[in-house]
């Protein structure tokens, strides 16, 4: 059980449910593949700096995971299969990568309670 | 006879300070022992103002860390959150 990241960026034409329907096919994807999710952030909708098939944006999500490396092929087929993604990027994390997420998801909770 | 009063003669050679302000590797000085691809403000950084990344004799990176720079700003790219070539980034 390795622990990944994957962050994939979506068409900004969506409508907001749209986009959580296109997420759920991912997280269901993984739980059924007995994945165990860690995190998931919504960074909603982001300027891209340079166009992706002729988009300016995208709405972007990153799941953390851990899960067995054999299902990560036929995930990138899906991805691929999808239009609604533009682009996505899965990385494998090693114990510092896994140490620095873990750390950077307080910094990022502790902002937002200080925004609030 | 004196010569050209201007030509000043050292006894002996001024020794200028040759020796450059000694440079440092800044990801083992502060411990940063991961690089993350996700926050471009951090690696802008080590880029110069077309987007390209620095080499280690100028930011004085060590080997090591200067690889997995290149790759972060590599899949930074990938995501655009940084640009292939940027005009005046900074």
């Amino acid at each position: 059980m390795n622990h990944y990241e994957t962050v994939f960026i979506m068409n900004p034409v969506l409508s907001e449910d749209q986009v959580k329907e296109t997420v759920k096919r991912y997280t269901s994807y993984l739980k059924s593949n007995n994945a165990e999710i860690v995190s998931e952030e919504n960074w909603g909708l982001k300027k891209l700096k340079y166009a992706i098939q002729k988009k300016k944006s995208g709405f972007y999500y990153l799941i953390e995971y851990k899960a067995n490396g054999a299902i990560l092929s036929n995930m990138d087929v899906e991805f691929k299969r999808d239009e609604t993604v533009l682009r996505w990027l899965t990385v494998k994390l090693d114990k510092f990568a896994a140490e620095y997420a873990v750390r950077r998801r307080n910094r990022l909770s502790e902002t937002k309670k200080s925004a609030e | 006879m004196a010569r050209n009063k201007t030509e000043i003669r050292y006894l002996s050679p001024v020794d200028i300070d040759k020796r450059r302000k000694e440079k440092y590797c800044r990801f083992k000085k502060m411990g940063i022992t991961y690089i993350d691809y996700k926050d471009p403000d951090f690696l802008m950084r080590f880029l110069n103002d077309q987007g390209k990344i620095l080499p280690r004799r100028i930011t004085g990176t060590s080997l090591k860390y200067q690889r997995r720079l290149a790759t972060a700003v590599k899949r930074c790219r990938q995501l655009a959150l940084l640009p292939y070539v940027g005009d005046n980034l900074k």
